[in-house]
């Protein structure tokens, strides 16, 4: 039966079900070693097309589409959760 | 825009929104599945597999004035949002002509910058300025 654990996210343990776990494959986040850049206000925005749900149909959107108005793109962690 | 699938936002919307907001939300609800886009605007949380509560301000050009970026748990301001808009559209309109000082808000006056006011902004703008 599972415990009633804490809930987190959902990670793969570094290892084939029935064995043990690997040493090598840690569960600690490796560095990062490429540089990445940040994203820059004063240039253009990355350009991007999504699928979406906007009212009652599930549509395309392309950013670049909107061109000529104001846009505010607000990315958020998660449906159904708290704030 | 969230990692969630277009069905999850529609269930989301329609159960739960439309209770909040009248008619539901009345934007599109982008699906960024993997977050590739969220990537592309650095703010995708790798580890956690969600987006970041990043929040970007386009002009009409296409190019990012601002934005603002919070961990899950504290929400945006929308008074906020839109009090930085109408300073960029101030900023666009007069080409630049006018500047809006900290603590602007709409009505309130702003300042040209030159150099006739280097060393010369204690003149026109005071501290009590920022909260009145």
């Amino acid at each position: 039966m599972p415990e009633k654990a804490k809930v987190g996210c959902a990670r793969p343990t570094g290892g084939v079900v029935g064995q043990a776990e690997t040493p090598q494959e840690k569960q600690t986040p490796q560095t990062v070693q490429e540089v990445k850049k940040m994203i820059q206000v004063g240039k253009p925005a990355p350009d991007f097309v999504s699928p979406a749900y906007y009212k009652g149909e599930f549509v395309s959107v392309k950013l670049s589409e909107y061109l000529g108005k104001w846009v505010v793109l607000c990315f958020y962690p998660g449906d159904f959760t708290f704030v | 825009m969230s990692v969630d699938s277009v069905f999850v936002h529609k269930m989301w919307n329609d159960n739960e929104l439309t209770k909040m907001v009248k008619g539901g939300i009345p934007y599109p609800m982008l699906s960024d599945g993997g977050g590739k886009v969220g990537t592309v605007f650095g703010i995708y949380d790798e580890g956690a597999g969600v987006e970041n509560r990043g929040r970007f301000i386009i002009d009409p050009d296409g190019v990012i004035q601002a934005y603002e970026v919070l961990t899950p748990p504290v929400g945006r301001r929308v008074a906020e949002t839109l009090r930085q808009i109408q300073a960029f559209q101030l900023v666009r309109q007069t080409k630049g002509a006018e500047a809006t000082p900290s603590g602007w808000q709409p009505g309130k006056p702003t300042l040209k910058p030159g150099p006739d006011l280097v060393g010369k902004v204690w003149e026109v703008w005071k501290t009590s300025m920022e909260s009145d």
